[in-house]
């Protein structure tokens, strides 16, 4: 399946700093309420 | 363009579903007034009456037939006409799911059914709103079976080849369904309907509560994945680039077979009946399912990147102020998902264990719900809208049109925005979900949520009224792309169904191979629930009797 | 099938939080006992009003340092008489019902529970500040839903 074509990859930086702005998202919220519960 | 039958069958299709939609909004509207106190509902009209219908007509109805639309059409555009059988039980399906529709649409209007979409017993409802929201389910159902007999008979003509990628994302999000419906059928054929004729005198309350949820949460992966169907076959077409990856895109749809099923416990993490391993077993499902969705965000931000880079655009994010921003049917879709990101976000949240006492029933679950289905998922649907009607009906879609499809959407997001994040915020502070207006007699906590900046009746009220202005541009759009716009004559007015190329030469085949994933998302739905669903029925208290309290 | 190199590092980066998230929240809940409320005790919905400890709905003291207080929630009300608990001792909250689902939502606090018809919905929690708490019913149950409340004292 793993053919040579796909071993120059395209570029995508700005994919990866993209999906890692929805990670820090995903986490940001999950931590806020993850606080929220701790105090109740 | 596609033969007429299917064109006419598809077009059926819309007609209801935004019948259903301009009759659900219209519900949705009246709901912020009544709660801001602004509004009294005449004596024979009950504020749970608008609610049941307002959840039953946009979550179940305008989905349902929207998404059988875009599948008749793109199965047809895909793999060609269908044959007169294929015609036949489509239609078929469709008036079974319109008088299941009715049905039940008329017992909530006679107020026999004020028990939400959710219709929790002992609530007992007339005995006809069950059936007519089984009629609903076989409907589909028909209409399903005539869509994988069309796949079939084009595997039998193309023998050892794998499907177009529509196609198969169609034929996964019905199998999907298929599994997922066994749940509502058997606990409305076997427990809600033999109970409410008064057949059986009382019902097992916490196994009917099981079976809805085994069914309710891959429900909503029944809205969601026709949405990421756009997002994988459609979108890329708009940029003017393929497929990211096919065979990425087919795992992650195999993915959701396997893992949106067994994790409707997450639904039932506070309430008893269920033990603590059996409910965190569900939850470490549920993170399961979450994967391909992360895989399907990697994908999207590819493709964009891709089409950008293509386009001339350099950098870190250069190629992001190349996507095509001037057309409506990709920024309504880029919205879409842009919603889908805290959405997303809150519904993993929503799903961990015990984080779930600080949200559960509260305002911020309807919050999550308008940020999931009803704008990721419903305006993907409006973006279809906008081609798929005069695709289908051989109109133009003017220039004047399009204007309107960005005000339909900015306004949409805009009057989103502000109610669900203001209900967000107020769910968090403890505000409750489903209630009409009050103020727990005047108690200061009470009084407390209400009196934010973001958390107060006002803003609500005025997201909604957007929201509501919104829908009604929609519904102008839609009758005028029917049945008023001028015909397309010349090719550059044709509107095209927007297919991107999918390359499938390394793509496995095992990836269409449905019995293994069939058989291990039923090994999986065994494991999750056999044991716990037998206890429910071995160590039953004494059952309910039903009760109307409306 | 093949992955790009960053796809890679995004999955891994996706997987490992999840992972991450799910032993927060399983060690919690497992090691210090803060597993959401539920319990698998039934009752016979008709005879509540009969069955210990419901036949004697409030507060009860066990022992020295814990509470429990039984409740019946109805359409639309607890039957809850005198809830007055002390701040920092454990108080254990048995609910059940009567009629349909309900719950038993303490404002601001970890106590959200579901009430459901022929169940015992059980939850320890204990209160920090004194005050007087809001408790509300949170799932649909009639006309009558959005009245439903009472109050707890907590000294």
């Amino acid at each position: 399946m793993d053919k040579k074509q796909s071993d120059h990859e395209v570029n995508l930086k700005g994919t990866l700093v993209s999906v890692f702005f929805v990670g820090i998202v995903i986490v940001a919220m999950w931590v806020a309420v993850y606080l929220m519960y701790v105090a109740r | 363009m596609i033969a007429q039958p299917e064109r006419k069958i598809a077009l059926w299709h819309l007609g209801v579903a935004y019948t259903a939609f301009l009759i659900g909004t219209l519900m949705g509207v009246l709901q912020v007034f009544i709660r801001n106190d602004a509004l009294q509902l005449p004596a024979w009209l009950d504020y749970y009456q608008i609610l049941t219908a307002h959840g039953v007509l946009l979550a179940l109805i305008y989905t349902t037939f929207f998404i059988f639309a875009f599948f008749i059409t793109g199965m047809s555009k895909s793999l060609g006409s269908f044959g007169p059988k294929v015609r036949l039980f489509s239609w078929i399906g469709l008036w079974v799911t319109l008088l299941g529709t009715v049905m039940a649409t008329v017992m909530i209007v006679a107020g026999e059914a004020s028990v939400l979409y959710t219709f929790y017993a002992p609530l007992k409802a007339n005995g006809f709103y069950y059936v007519g929201l089984a009629l609903v389910i076989v409907g589909t159902w028909i209409s399903s079976f005539a869509l994988v007999g069309h796949y079939m008979v084009w595997r039998r003509n193309n023998k050892g080849q794998l499907s177009p990628l529509f196609a198969f994302m169609t034929v996964t999000t019905i199998v999907l369904w298929i599994i997922a419906c066994l749940g509502v059928v058997a606990t409305v054929l076997f427990q809600y309907i033999p109970w409410a004729f008064g057949w059986t005198d009382t019902i097992n309350v916490e196994l009917s509560r099981s079976l809805f949820w085994y069914f309710g949460h891959p429900l909503v992966y029944f809205w969601l994945l026709p949405a990421y169907i756009a997002w994988y076959t459609i979108v890329p077409k708009l940029l003017g680039v393929k497929v990211f990856s096919d065979s990425l895109a087919r795992l992650a749809f195999v993915l959701f077979i396997l893992f949106s099923i067994p994790v409707g416990f997450h639904h039932q993490l506070t309430e008893p009946g269920i033990s603590n391993f059996w409910k965190f077993l569900q939850v470490v499902l549920t993170f399961m399912v979450i994967v391909p969705s992360l895989m399907t965000a990697f994908s999207m931000f590819a493709t964009f990147e891709i089409s950008g880079r293509k386009k001339g655009g350099t950098g870190l994010f250069g190629w992001f102020k190349k996507l095509p921003w001037r057309d409506v049917r990709f920024t309504s879709i880029f919205i879409a998902m842009a919603f889908f990101i805290p959405g997303g976000a809150g519904g993993i949240i929503n799903a961990s264990f015990q984080l779930n006492e600080v949200v559960h029933n509260t305002l911020w679950i309807v919050g999550h719900f308008h940020i999931t289905v009803g704008t990721p998922v419903a305006m993907t649907f409006m973006g279809l809208t906008f081609w798929l009607i005069p695709y289908l009906t051989g109109r133009r879609f003017t220039k004047r049109m399009q204007r309107l499809g960005f005000v339909q959407i900015i306004t949409w997001s805009i009057g989103m925005l502000l109610m669900s994040t203001a209900q967000h915020v107020l769910g968090l502070m403890g505000a409750p979900r489903r209630t009409a207006y009050s103020g727990y007699n005047d108690h200061p906590s009470a009084m407390e949520w209400f009196d934010g900046i973001i958390s107060n009746h006002v803003t609500m009220a005025i997201g909604g009224t957007i929201l509501f202005l919104s829908a009604m541009i929609l519904m102008y759009i839609v009758i005028m792309t029917m049945f008023v716009s001028p015909k397309a004559e010349t090719p550059e007015q044709m509107v095209e169904f927007p297919l991107a190329e999918s390359d499938m030469s390394n793509t496995p085949k095992w990836l269409e191979n449905w019995w293994i994933w069939i058989g291990i998302a039923a090994a999986l739905i065994i494991i999750a629930y056999a044991i716990p669903l037998t206890h429910m029925i071995q160590h039953a208290p004494p059952g309910s009797k039903g009760f109307i309290t409306w | 099938m093949h992955f790009h190199k960053y796809e890679k590092i995004w999955l891994s980066f996706g997987i490992v939080s999840l992972i991450v998230f799910l032993s927060v929240v399983g060690v919690s809940a497992f090691s210090q006992n803060h597993t959401p409320s539920g319990g698998m005790d039934t009752i016979d919905p008709e005879k509540v009003n009969e069955t210990a400890p419901f036949d004697n709905p409030g507060v009860t003291q066990l022992d020295e340092d814990t509470y429990q207080v039984a409740i019946v929630a109805l359409a639309f009300g607890y039957n809850a008489p005198d809830l007055r608990v002390p701040a920092g001792k454990e108080i254990i909250f048995k609910v059940t019902s009567t009629d349909v689902v309900h719950s038993f939502t303490i404002d601001n606090t970890k106590v959200n529970m579901m009430v459901v018809p022929g169940r015992i919905t059980t939850k320890s929690y204990t209160f920090e500040e004194p005050g007087k708490y809001l408790i509300l019913c949170n799932e649909y149950c009639g006309t009558g839903h959005h009245m439903m409340s009472t109050e707890i004292e907590v000294y």
